[in-house]
Parts: structure tokens; sequence; C-alpha cells
């Protein structure tokens, strides 16, 4: 049994969900675990890839086309590429979400989406119904196993010796049908939040974009990322890549500090695995204060400026 | 120009859920029903793209029991055309899902196949993406932005990353997350014209689509509880607590 693991990067570095997912693997009992690094001008992406613990082998298919994360382009790829192995991972991000079902179906086979508990080779839980329920799952062992890794369930593996790494070409033909445009990321130089330790997360209670300010302050001043909630989205006073949630990020920070946020089902989803959750609403029955380790009643906008001045 | 929606009939998000005692599945008999929330958002958009002239017709499509004509109902009265419904009492996996979809895609032809980027029961976020791979078409997924221009979807992502903009050549599909629309309200009038609008019932054996192989549930648990910790009463009481756990 071997087990194939799509790297993800953002064609500088590669991000520690590609780490999580290796752990996650080292946990099948499997010969061998392998990354493959689709990119363009990868050689140093795969020389990251190569110094995690317990890689056998790194693939690297550098060609042009895979200068973006396209699923229409790198699913036939790794498909091929898939060939002979047991199991093929990639981590439960928008990446990982987007690409993997592709090539599931180019191959005819299921995807397990999530996979949050490795019981055996073919034997594994992942949540549902927004983790309200777990099942666990019994595979075919004749068939290679395809699935996402949640990344807040595994630490992401250390680093070590390097393992070699391998170019491969692949006489593929690409669709030209779809086409990368832009990204518009935000190139703040806070902590990033599905590594960060610590996170600092708004909600609509902050009221206003210009309010969520006393967010970022507080993450400031604890060097921890800023999360948020739905509706702070929704509202405008933060952007997408900040959401929280069964729709947004699913994180497991040491600690996590929920401000004006009254914990819907949707949201507590994505802290389950959270260290430490405090929160902070002036609405003593709110639903968070059911899962907050500790809880504090009272108007944040009194709060948040008494805790920036004592954290001094 | 045709658009097909799937739409997913799916406990309502406000139901709390609970796994029954002996492990076998979630306590939801008799629960209240919903068109899954994301599909919902997929048929708004795609009503949209009619109202501006980009289509002429919207198809609405569910997989599921006999009840899920409910939902396919309040698809045609919030503005579909008509309604699919492969009949199939037991849950279908996302490929098989997707297989389904695909046969009704090829005889419907469409230019543009609208779904939610997740049902909200069984969290897959696959079934668009496998049916544009076995229709050999472009995916958009998670859909914050959708610009039709001639034979050019221009879509906006949301991606872990901010929000990234593709461009897919139709026919093609595209997956719509949360911020894609506000869906609209039925009005009692929409839902009297609806019942006489086609909806067209075919059993899944009909299809011809041969289940994939899957993984088998073999027990359902409930996640493990998060203790409620304590209230503090003050700042100062907060971060000694949090001092003493360490994680200050
Ligand atoms: C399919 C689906 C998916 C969803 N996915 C997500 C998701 O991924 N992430 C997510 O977060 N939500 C998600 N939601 C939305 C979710 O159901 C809630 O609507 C949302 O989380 C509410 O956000 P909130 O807590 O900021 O707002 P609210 O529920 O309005 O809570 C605001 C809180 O702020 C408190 N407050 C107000 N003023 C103050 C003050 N001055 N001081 C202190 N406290 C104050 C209030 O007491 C209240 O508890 C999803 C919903 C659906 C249907």
């Amino acid at each position: 049994m071997r087990c194939l693991i799509i790297a993800e990067h953002d064609g500088q570095n590669l991000n520690t969900a590609t780490a999580r997912a290796v752990a996650a693997a080292s946990q099948l009992g499997v010969e061998a675990i392998d990354v493959a690094v689709l990119a363009h001008g990868g050689q140093a992406l795969a020389e990251q890839a190569a110094i995690l613990e317990g890689v056998s082998q790194v693939l690297l298919l550098d060609r042009e086309e895979n200068a973006h994360p396209l699923a229409a382009v790198l699913a036939p790829q790794i498909a091929a590429l898939a060939e002979g192995y047991s199991h093929l991972f990639m981590p439960s991000t928008t990446f990982g979400k987007d690409v993997l079902p592709r090539v599931a179906a180019l191959m005819g086979l299921p995807q397990i989406s999530d996979l949050m508990t490795v019981k055996g080779p073919h034997h594994f839980e992942r949540p549902v119904y927004a983790g309200n329920a777990i099942i666990e799952l019994q595979c075919p062992p004749e068939q290679p196993v395809l699935a996402t890794v949640r990344t807040a369930s595994f630490k992401p593996v250390g680093t070590g010796d390097a393992a070699p790494i391998e170019t491969r070409a692949l006489e593929i033909d690409l669709p030209g049908h779809t086409r990368f445009v832009a990204l518009e990321a935000d190139a703040g130089d806070r902590p990033d939040l599905q590594s960060a330790e610590r996170v600092v997360s708004g909600g609509r209670g902050l009221g206003s974009e210009e309010n969520f300010r006393l967010v970022e302050q507080l993450a400031d001043k604890l060097h921890a990322a800023v999360g948020a909630s739905r509706a702070a989205v929704d509202a405008g006073y933060a952007p997408n890549d900040l959401q929280v949630g069964q729709t947004g990020k699913i994180i497991a920070p040491e600690l996590y500090i929920a401000l004006g946020i009254s914990g819907a089902i949707q949201h507590l989803t994505g802290i389950k695995d959270a260290g430490t959750i405090v929160a902070i609403n002036k609405d003593p029955d709110a639903p968070i204060f059911e899962v907050a380790d500790l809880g504090l009643v009272g108007d944040l906008f009194e709060i948040v400026p008494q805790l920036l001045e004592k954290l001094d | 120009m045709k658009i097909l929606v799937a739409l997913k009939r799916v406990v309502d998000y406000n139901v709390r859920i609970q796994v029954k005692p002996d492990g076998s599945g979630v306590a939801v008999e008799g629960a209240k029903m919903s068109i899954n929330p994301f599909d919902e958002i997929a048929l708004e958009e795609a009503l949209r793209l009619k109202e501006a002239d980009k289509a002429e017709e919207v198809i609405v499509v569910s997989i599921g029991p006999e009840a899920a004509q409910q939902q396919l109902r309040t698809g045609l009265a919030m503005g579909a055309d008509r309604a699919i419904l492969v009949q199939s009492d037991e849950a279908v996996s996302p490929l098989h899902a997707a297989r389904i979809l695909h046969t009704l895609v090829q005889a419907e032809q469409p230019g543009l196949v609208l779904l939610g980027k997740q049902a909200i029961d069984d969290d897959s976020n696959q079934t668009g993406q496998m049916l544009a791979a076995l229709w050999g078409r472009p995916q958009a997924t998670f859909a914050s932005k959708v610009a039709l221009e001639g034979e050019t979807a221009t879509v906006t992502r949301e991606v872990d990353a901010g929000l990234e903009t593709i461009a897919v050549d139709l026919p093609a599909v595209i997956t719509s997350d949360l911020r894609l629309n506000e869906p609209r309200f039925v009005k009692l009038p929409d839902i009297m014209k609806a019942k006489r609008k086609p909806l067209d019932i075919r059993p899944l054996e009909e299809l011809g689509v041969t289940p994939p192989p899957a993984c088998q549930i073999v027990r359902w648990r409930a996640p493990e509880p998060r203790q409620a910790g304590h209230k503090v009463e003050t700042v100062d009481e907060l971060l000694t607590a949090l001092k003493e756990r360490g994680v200050l």
C-alpha cells in the first residue's frame, strides 16, 4: 500500500495543510508516502515537500499550465499520477475540495470528504450535518481510497532528512476551457488563520467595519490571526477568507477569542478543536457560552479596550 | 440557453440534529425538510440570469423520495419553468448523483448547470465537480459572483486565500457559495401557479445508471461534547485564567 498526497501551495510556499495531510497518511500503515507537487517553477516547493517527515519521494510536475490551481487542468494529471497507489489524499481546503472530486469522477471512484480519524487503512471517520454527527466508514479494500483530510484533526508533521525528488513529465493534453483571471488576496502580515496558534474573531456584535478594527487591534496585541462569523462577513466588516465555520474555515488554534459572536451551530463547527475558547458577549444566554472555556458577559466595547490596556 | 439546477431535499438547517442511541443514523423522522440552502441560492442565480435574458428556460431537478416533489414545487414557485424528479428512496452517493445528473444533462443539453457547493446533510461538496468531470466541461466552484458574456462565464470564487476569478467556456458547471445572492421569498399566487407547471417523475431504475462502488457507513455517533467552562466576572479574572492555562 502506498499513499500519494497532492501538495497545496501558493507558488512560493507549501502551506501547512500539506503537512497535516502527511500526518493523516502516516497513520495508515502504508509502505510509502509520496507527495506530488504540481506547479510552474516548482523546484523550491518540491524541496519543501521533500523534508516533511515521513515522505518517501516527491514527484514534481512542472508545467506552465500548473501555474494556477485550476481543477480542470490538474485533475487529469493527478488521475494519471495516482495509478498504482492505494490512497490519494488532498487537504480539505478550498483547493482539495475543488480538485479531488473531479479526480475521483475521472477515476470512477467514490471520495471521502473531511476525513477526521484513521481507524485502519480502509476504516475512517468523518463529520456530517455540520459536525453534529460523525460517521464511521468501511471502504472496499480492493479499490483506492480517495479522501480530503480535515486539517484541524491532524497536527502537521515536522521536518527531517530530504527525500528524493523525481521530475515527471506526463503526455496529457490539458483543456483550455478554464482560465485563471485574477486572485484578490489579503496581503496583510498577520498570521494565517488556518495555522495560527491564536485567533481573535468578531461577529455581528461589532456593528460596523470601523468597529471591526477593535478585533484586529486585539489580534495584533496577541500576535493572533483575525477571524469572523458569517454575519460579519456578509455585512462587509471582514473579507470572506476570514470566515470561520461550516462554510468557512475549520480551525484548531490553542486560543480562540470570540467577540460579539452568538455561537450558531454553523460557526461552532469551525472551532470545535480549539484549545481554549473565550467568549465575550453581552447576552448571558448566547449559545457560545455553552462551549466557551472562559466566558465574560458584557459589552465588548468596554471590555476589549480594557484588555488592550492591560495587555500592554 | 437552458439552465439546469439541482435541488436536494434536506433537513432544514434550523433543526437540531441528534444521533440515534443505537448508532443507526440521525433522528430526523418528522423533521422540517427544505431545499438545501446552497441549492436555493443556485436556483436564484439561474432565475436572475433568465430575467436578464441570458437564458430561456430554468429546469429544476431533484434526486430523492416522492416527497421531494415539495421542494421541486417550491422551486417552480420561485420561478423555474419545469421540474424533474428522479425518484429514489435510497440516498445516493455524490458520484451516483453526478452520473444521474450527467444522463439528464445529455438529454437536456443545458448551457449551464448550477448546484449548491455542498448539501448541509452529508456536507460532501463533490457532486458539481464530479458532474463537470463526467461531462468533460469546466467547473467553477464556490461562486460568489457570476457574469455571463457570450459563450463565457466569468466567476468569482471564494477560496481560502481570498477571491479568485476564473473564466470558463460554456457549457459549464457552477456551484454556489452563500454570498452569491439572497434568494427571493415565494408569494402565494406563485405557489398556485406552480401547481400547473410540469413535474416529470422518473424512477431511478429506468435511467439505467449503475451505482458506483461506495464506502459503507458502519456506525453513527455523536461528536465528543465540549465541556462548558465557567464565566469570569472581570477582565483581570479573565487574564489570570488565561495565564493559568498557559495560553497567554
Ligand atoms: C448553510 C449555512 C451555513 C452557514 N455557515 C456559517 C459559517 O461557516 N460560519 C458562520 O459564522 N456562520 C455560518 N452560518 C450563519 C449562522 O447560522 C449565523 O447566522 C452566524 O454565525 C451569526 O453570526 P454572529 O454570531 O456574528 O451574529 P449574531 O447571531 O447576530 O450574534 C451577534 C452576537 O453579538 C452579541 N453582541 C451584540 N452587541 C454586543 C456588544 N456590544 N458586546 C458584546 N456582545 C454583543 C449579541 O449578544 C449576539 O450574541 C451559516 C448558515 C447557514 C444557513
